[in-house]
């Protein structure tokens, strides 16, 4: 599709401010609407569209395979791994009150590392799925 | 008031159906799983709809006021789940799809199941 | 005013509903999905839903239509007509098809409806489902948790772990489809690879697939055929 001028233009403008507005849900989920899915999500989104426009190699040069891969695995594993560490410090198993020195802000931090793997994972999540359905059986892209 | 949320759950009660019907009888297999998509979303806004409180306003605490009236936030968090796993569960059933497609040249549950009776047993 | 909105907004669902009943061009309907999605959402907004309006806009009307209309472009958006008849082989049952579904749809709904006569009222707020647990998260967030969010505070610390398990799952959902379409390579005549771009070769699983097939590039079996046979 990139010998639409119209669409080349307004997508790469675009792109760069739906990955900022992504981490502005993200961060903010804990005032407003938001959190790690819709986060996730919308970051994958930006990126399926540049995929869309400009051709699943050149995504892919700038989001690869492996990549997405590893973050669908990281954030489940930054997820459990916090419960493992709400553990070793002596709580019970995704415990957050343990993790700093008071629990209002253990709670805090618990719930920000718990979001950030969530939208670690959903991200890579689907744009794996998206890669996977886009290069199936295609000659050429 | 009573006839408006007899209204509301019969609605939502006609949209599962629909969903219900499409999936058990439209044979083509991308039609079954729109039909089970619809189906997963009217039970969405079914559920969500227990949870409204008339005169209430989101669960998003006002800082500083403490007359406010918020609507039940546990169903929110239960079908915000429900609708990640929906997702999944159709990203899984559309790979599905595409091998069958592969592997049978066609997408039509009849035809399929012609094409089984017709193999012979491996 | 906000009985208006939902009336009109349940109406207008209906009649989606119904139209991707009726179509038979695929992508009318994965677009009329489309359109279910987003009115759903405004519909979750109306009833104070703000965190789900935004999921079910961006996980149902996103990623939900763009992975149909990937689907679509790999089988085919044509939907072969109900009296499709296979020349020599006659399908079972065909006369009693159209009865059975409305019978057990229409017995079903009404079922429902009747058990909806004990319901509770629509926005109530002496429901049974605002006592017990509700009303201690809404109060005991503030000060235990103190986020303004509730729902973000139920979800990722009263119920971490039921989040914890909804990752996982969509972290199976990935492999799923990673075993179930692992990158399908070819080759031309010459036994060459048909893609020389490294980008996607790295898609490769590097075991054996829900069927049983490897992906070893020399085996050229009957299902390697199929797509470049069929042309989508």
């Amino acid at each position: 599709m990139s010998d639409q001028v119209i669409l080349r233009v307004a997508v790469k403008i675009i792109v760069p401010m739906i990955l900022l507005y992504a981490l502005y849900v993200q961060f903010h989920g804990d005032f407003g609407p938001g959190g790690g899915f819709q986060a996730g999500v919308i970051f994958a989104a930006g990126i399926i569209l540049y995929g869309l426009v400009f051709g699943l190699r050149r995504a892919q040069k700038v989001f690869p395979t492996w990549v997405a891969r590893l973050m669908a695995a990281s954030g489940v594993l930054l997820y459990a791994g916090v419960g493992i560490a709400s553990l070793l410090l002596g709580g019970r198993y995704l415990d957050y009150s343990v993790l700093a020195h008071d629990p209002h802000h253990g709670q805090h931090y618990g719930i920000l590392l718990v979001e950030l793997g969530v939208m670690i994972t959903v991200c890579g999540v689907m744009i794996t799925i998206f890669y996977f359905f886009a290069a199936r059986g295609r000659e050429t892209l | 008031m009573r006839i408006l949320g007899l209204y509301n759950y019969w609605i939502f009660i006609f949209l599962m159906m629909v969903g219900f019907y499409i999936l058990i009888s439209r044979r083509n297999l991308v039609k079954k799983i729109l039909g089970l998509n619809i189906f997963q979303t009217s039970v969405f806004i079914f559920y969500i709809s227990l949870g409204k409180i008339t005169g209430g306003t989101a669960p998003i605490l006002v800082e500083g006021e403490s007359e406010v009236v918020y609507s039940n936030p546990l169903p929110h968090v239960l079908i915000l789940t429900a609708i990640v796993v929906g997702v999944s569960t159709t990203a899984v059933a559309l790979s599905l799809v595409v091998r069958i497609k592969e592997a049978y040249g066609t997408i039509e549950g009849a035809e399929i199941n012609a094409m089984d009776n017709r193999m012979p047993p491996p | 005013m906000e009985l208006f909105i939902n009336f009109t907004l349940l109406a207008l669902l209906a009649v989606t509903a119904l139209g991707v009943l009726h179509v038979t061009n695929l992508f009318a309907a994965v677009m009329l999905a489309g359109i279910y999605s987003f009115l759903s959402a405004g519909l979750f907004t109306v009833m104070d839903a703000v965190d789900v309006a935004f999921t079910e806009a961006a996980v149902g009307a996103g990623i939900s239509t763009v992975l149909m209309l990937a689907t679509l472009a790999l089988v085919g958006s044509k939907v072969t007509t109900p009296e499709f008849r296979i020349e020599s082989i006659s399908v079972k049952g065909r006369s009693r098809r159209p009865l059975l579904p409305i019978v057990v749809v229409v017995f079903t709904g009404g079922i429902l409806a009747y058990g909806t006569l004990d319901m509770p009222g629509y926005g109530d707020p002496d429901n049974p489902v605002h006592q017990h647990v509700a009303p201690h998260y809404l109060e005991e967030s503030g000060h235990e948790i103190g986020i303004p969010n509730v729902v973000t505070s139920v979800l990722a610390s009263y119920r971490g772990y039921d989040t914890m398990g909804e990752t996982t799952v969509v972290f199976t959902a990935a492999v799923g489809v990673m075993i179930l379409l692992s990158a399908l390579r070819r080759r031309d005549s010459y036994g060459e690879e048909a893609w020389g771009d490294e980008v996607i070769d790295d898609m490769d699983v590097g075991f054996k697939d829900a069927f049983g097939e490897t992906m070893d590039p020399g085996l050229a079996g009957p299902e390697r055929e199929g797509p470049e046979g069929g042309g989508g």
